[in-house]
């Protein structure tokens, strides 16, 4: 089957809705009677909590129902732990509202429904709590201090889980090797911040017996799994929908989030619909966050940069729970290797509660934090042996033909890690030379003659994709030959309505326009697990394919007979059905499947016409045959991948530092990149664009910063500093194709990797820049404050 | 409805106001409660819900509206001070159900949104944005688009498609003083 719309710049049919205004966000749903909720939150990172007093906000007129741990019966239940495993051995979950002691700062207390929000807030201070502060674990020096405080009163040191992975012979190597190096770096918190921030809406329906709930989730069948577990309804009588979503990160998927359960329940309770929706300044308090982590690495090399062993022993900051057990300090353990052959590696990590908000995985998910600390190895090789980076660099390369590459480490699926394919070499090659990195010394030389700080930076990653269980997807022709697609995966920008229809319009020869679609909604189709790891387009875009190619067979079987020809003889093109021979003589897609449902009775100018043609007359034996397998073009597929796919890349950018303000400004970006076959390069692109963006965030200015108690200090879009359009430069991506062989479309993930390689690269130029100063950076992020702190420290050393 | 002072008692607030405004060419005249937002007033009572808001501080940029011609944050303003003003929303940019504004059509063109929510937001500001710089150069349009957030595109496809919108403006424009 030709491909002309795998791999084409096809424009989104996301667009002139959303561009209209005519998308529909959770708060964009508006039901007759519906009630709005407010959430009371912890002022307190730890306290006691003695009594609280909600009467007042009980009698306010227009207060319908004010919840808190008490009123909530058998749902006081914590969260389930998503993701077990052995080496989590401590782990602890949220309750849907704080009974007794709260955690975090922001942890949900009491939940409110009134008339409206305004008077919701208003009872949210009618709440009289009395709180008794408890010692706080701010940071994780501290929850790893002897004699620390501890975040729950029955885990030991604040001490989550502990695990050692180890490949060869790492201790060994160290000891006879040529050089070895010990370097401690730092990486603190920063946020997804999604524009839209998290909501729910939530009707109960008495007469169908069923509960709606409209989420801006990540994954809304395991909600709608959980929810129906809570409230002892049958699964298929919940419906969750995640409408369209305004970004996600990662942030929006959490079983769950109090109000996830809080808002169904009010529902239930009221007999009418209730809506909660997030402010962002709930959002920078009790959102999930990422990127604490504190890693010393030992690692030894030879005289020709030839790696020979890193013994990283790291410390991962979870916050006050682990609802998604020990995911990302797993993932920043196997992504460390990076795309070197490394054979002697020892990774150990302790993850450690802090009480601050809980950590999930947020766009790269512990992998900016392993390509960090393998990259400033790699540059740092380079500095001692007075070598070009990129040449270490290539000499560690695993080359493409060692591939399929076992890295020896067991993934955060529980599968091995194996790296399926991949070409390192050529995407630095055509970084080298879009960047202009051979001219580029001359050019810094004479910068520095006028007194212009110029640096190169670079940092290669591979990142793990496209991770399993499974997804599934179904896809039908209706009669007016459009075919309508739907799956379990979300979408929150990332063109799934379009690039889902490309790999459809293919199989079925008809034109993407006429590929309709349905993402997220528990009630379109049953079984999935949701977008996040990099994974949609991969797992759930290969059950499309194997579910339209299906009902490509069955189309042909349907026309074979209604033209007395072999189903081999049948094409499919155009939104026409024909044999090769005769496509004059063509059925349309819709009249093929109007004809595959055997009724007498059929309505439509498609249907008029169907009768009208000469065609075959009845078969003998049964209306539907068996090898049909059903009525309709129309068949479900699913898909489970062996293991992940693993993609790479490598980011290069010149920068020019103002050694006086801190100051970093970038002068060029290139970043190549490898996901394999690429369905939509615009969209890729544009995925590539915004992770580098969030990466820039990550790297120098989105930091969030507590205090000593565990107050977040920089609660806001003003103080919090989200890049705008002047902090980030143009971007030239390149693209190198690697074909993946796990699956049928040959793709990798493609969603996170723009993100992942950032803040490495920008300690490397950085370093490039400043080497006058002998600055070597070991922290993300920084900011321009820090960059002159760091410069006055190392000037006075 | 007001509940003016009385003589000797202490002040008093009015919690609702009559308000009169036209929005997108259209008269609306509601009692709201005054401390209502300009944003939740389109949203939640003319359900004109392109509208987004992101941030309620004013810094996203998310719930801009055109203000009289001019592009302010909707979370900022209450809904009675646009009382007998006259507003414009992403709902009321293009002419028809069917066509997109030459800004909306750049901004699919090149790409320029991904999850969407900041799109009405970045239009409306690039809306009042071009009226005062016909032919802008990038520097302008980076500098004319810092007060708006975008979390998914990276920016470059939205500074590509306000070049482009731009060029789309002028020449209609040219073909207008034509005719």
């Amino acid at each position: 089957m030709a491909t002309r719309w795998f791999g084409a710049p096809v424009q989104r049919s996301e667009d002139p809705r959303l561009l209209r205004g005519r998308g529909t966000y959770v708060d964009d749903i508006d039901l007759p009677e519906m009630l709005h909720a407010a959430v009371l939150r912890s002022p307190y990172a730890h306290a006691r909590i003695k009594r609280i007093d909600a009467a007042a906000a009980r009698a306010l007129p227009g207060v319908h129902l004010v919840l808190t741990a008490e009123d909530l019966g058998e749902l006081l239940e914590p969260s389930p732990l998503l993701v077990p495993h052995p080496a989590l051995t401590q782990p602890r979950t949220q309750l849907p509202l704080a009974r007794d002691e709260v955690h975090y700062a922001g942890a949900a207390v009491a939940f409110v429904v009134a008339e409206d929000r305004y008077l919701a807030e208003d009872a949210l201070e009618l709440i009289d709590v009395d709180y008794e502060p408890l010692p706080v674990v701010a940071s994780l020096e501290q929850a790893a201090a002897e004699g620390a405080p501890l975040v729950h009163a029955d885990v030991p040191g604040n001490v989550a889980a502990h695990l050692v992975q180890r490949v060869g012979d790492p201790e060994g190597v160290i000891a006879s090797a040529p050089h070895v190096l010990r370097e401690r770096f730092v990486m603190e918190r920063g946020s997804a911040m999604p524009m839209e921030g998290r909501g729910v809406v939530a009707r109960w329906d008495p007469h169908e017996g069923m509960l709606t709930c409209w989420i801006s989730t990540q994954g809304p069948i395991p909600i709608r799994n959980g929810l129906a577990a809570m409230f002892r309804l049958p699964e298929h009588k919940v419906r969750v929908v995640a409408p369209d979503v305004g970004g996600g990160f990662g942030t929006k998927i959490m079983m769950f989030y109090p109000e996830e359960i809080l808002t169904p329940l009010a529902a239930l309770r009221l007999g009418r619909p209730v809506k909660w929706i997030e402010d962002r300044a709930e959002h920078f308090l009790a959102a999930n966050q990422e990127r604490g982590q504190i890693h010393d690495v030992e690692y030894a090399f030879d005289d020709q940069g030839i790696l020979l062993a890193v013994r990283d022993v790291f410390l991962h900051d979870t916050g006050a729970y682990t609802p998604y057990g020990i995911i990302v300090p797993i993932i920043t353990a196997c992504t460390l290797p990076g795309p070197y052959r490394l054979r002697h590696y020892y990774s150990e990590f302790k993850v450690l509660y802090t009480n601050k908000v809980p950590v999930s995985p947020y766009r790269g998910a512990g992998r900016p934090h392993a390509v960090f600390v393998m990259e400033r190895i790699m540059d740092r090789i380079a500095t001692e042996l007075g070598l070009d980076p990129l040449e270490v660099r290539s000499r560690n390369f695993i080359r493409p033909e060692e591939f399929p590459w076992d890295v020896g480490l067991v993934y955060q699926d529980g599968g091995p890690t194996i790296y399926d394919s991949g070409n390192y070499q050529a995407g630095l090659e055509r970084l080298k030379e879009a960047l202009g990195y051979e001219q580029f010394r001359e050019e810094q030389r004479r910068a520095r003659e006028r007194g212009r700080y110029l640096g190169i930076g670079v940092a290669c990653y591979v990142e793990g994709t496209g991770i399993g269980p499974y997804e599934g997807a179904q896809v039908r022709v209706e009669s007016d030959g459009r075919v309508y697609v739907s799956t379990g995966v979300t979408t929150q920008g990332q063109a799934h309505q379009t690039t889902f229809a490309q790999i459809v319009a293919d199989q079925l020869g008809v034109d993407p326009r006429d590929v309709l679609v349905t993402t997220g909604d528990s009630q379109a189709f049953y079984w999935g697990v949701g977008t996040f790891a990099s994974r949609a387009a991969t797992v759930a875009g290969s059950a499309i394919h194997l579910a339209a190619v299906k009902v490509r067979e069955k189309a042909k079987q349907v026309a074979a007979d209604l033209f007395e020809a072999s189903p081999e003889d049948i094409e499919l093109a155009d939104g026409k059905v024909f044999v090769r021979d005769a496509p004059q003589r063509a059925l349309t897609l819709g009249q093929v499947a109007i004809a595959s449902n055997p009724l007498r009775y059929s309505y439509g100018e498609n249907a008029r016409k169907l009768m009208q043609m000469q065609l075959a007359g009845p078969r003998p034996g049964p209306a539907l045959p068996e090898e049909r397998g059903g009525p309709g073009l129309e068949a479900t597929a699913f898909y489970s991948p062996p293991r992940g796919t693993f993609a790479s890349g490598v980011h290069g950018a010149i920068v020019e530092v103002d050694p006086r303000t801190g100051m970093v400004t970038f002068l060029k970006y290139v970043a190549v990149h490898d996901c394999g076959r690429v369905i939509n390069p615009l969209v890729v692109e544009g995925q590539v664009h915004g992770g580098v963006a969030q990466g820039i965030g990550g790297a120098f200015y989105e930091r969030l910063v507590f205090n000593e108690e565990g107050q977040l200090l920089n609660g806001s879009f003003m103080d919090y500093l989200l890049p705008t359009v002047e902090e980030i430069p143009p971007l030239q991506v390149e693209h190198v194709e690697t074909p993946s062989p796990l699956n049928p479309l040959g793709v990798k993930g493609a969603g996170e990797a723009g993100t992942i390689p950032v803040a490495a690269l920008f300690a490397s130029a950085l370093d490039d820049a400043l080497a006058p100063f002998g600055l070597r950076i070991r922290e993300m992020p920084l900011d321009p404050c820090r960059l002159k702190q760091l410069l006055k420290e190392y000037q006075n050393t | 409805m007001y509940a003016f002072d009385e003589p000797g008692s202490p002040p008093q607030f009015c919690e609702e106001y009559d308000l009169t405004v036209t929005v997108n060419g259209c008269l609306y005249q509601r009692r709201v409660p005054v401390r209502m937002l300009l944003s939740d007033f389109l949203r939640h009572e003319l359900h004109l819900t392109g509208t987004h808001v992101g941030c309620e501080h004013g810094v996203c940029g998310c719930c801009t509206v055109l203000l009289n011609g001019e592009a302010v944050r909707s979370c900022l303003l209450l809904a009675v001070q646009a009382d007998n003003m006259a507003l414009t929303t992403i709902e009321g940019l293009a002419g028809s159900a069917e066509e997109l504004h030459p800004i909306q059509r750049a901004f699919q063109e090149k790409h320029a949104l991904q999850c969407g929510f900041c799109t009405p937001g970045f239009i409306m500001s690039v809306h009042a944005f071009l009226h005062e710089h016909p032919d802008p150069d990038e520097r302008q349009i980076r500098q004319g688009l810092a007060g708006n957030l975008c979390r998914c595109t990276g920016y470059q496809n939205i500074v590509e498609a306000v070049k482009l919108a731009a060029q789309y403006l002028r020449s209609s424009q040219s073909q207008r003083e034509e005719a």
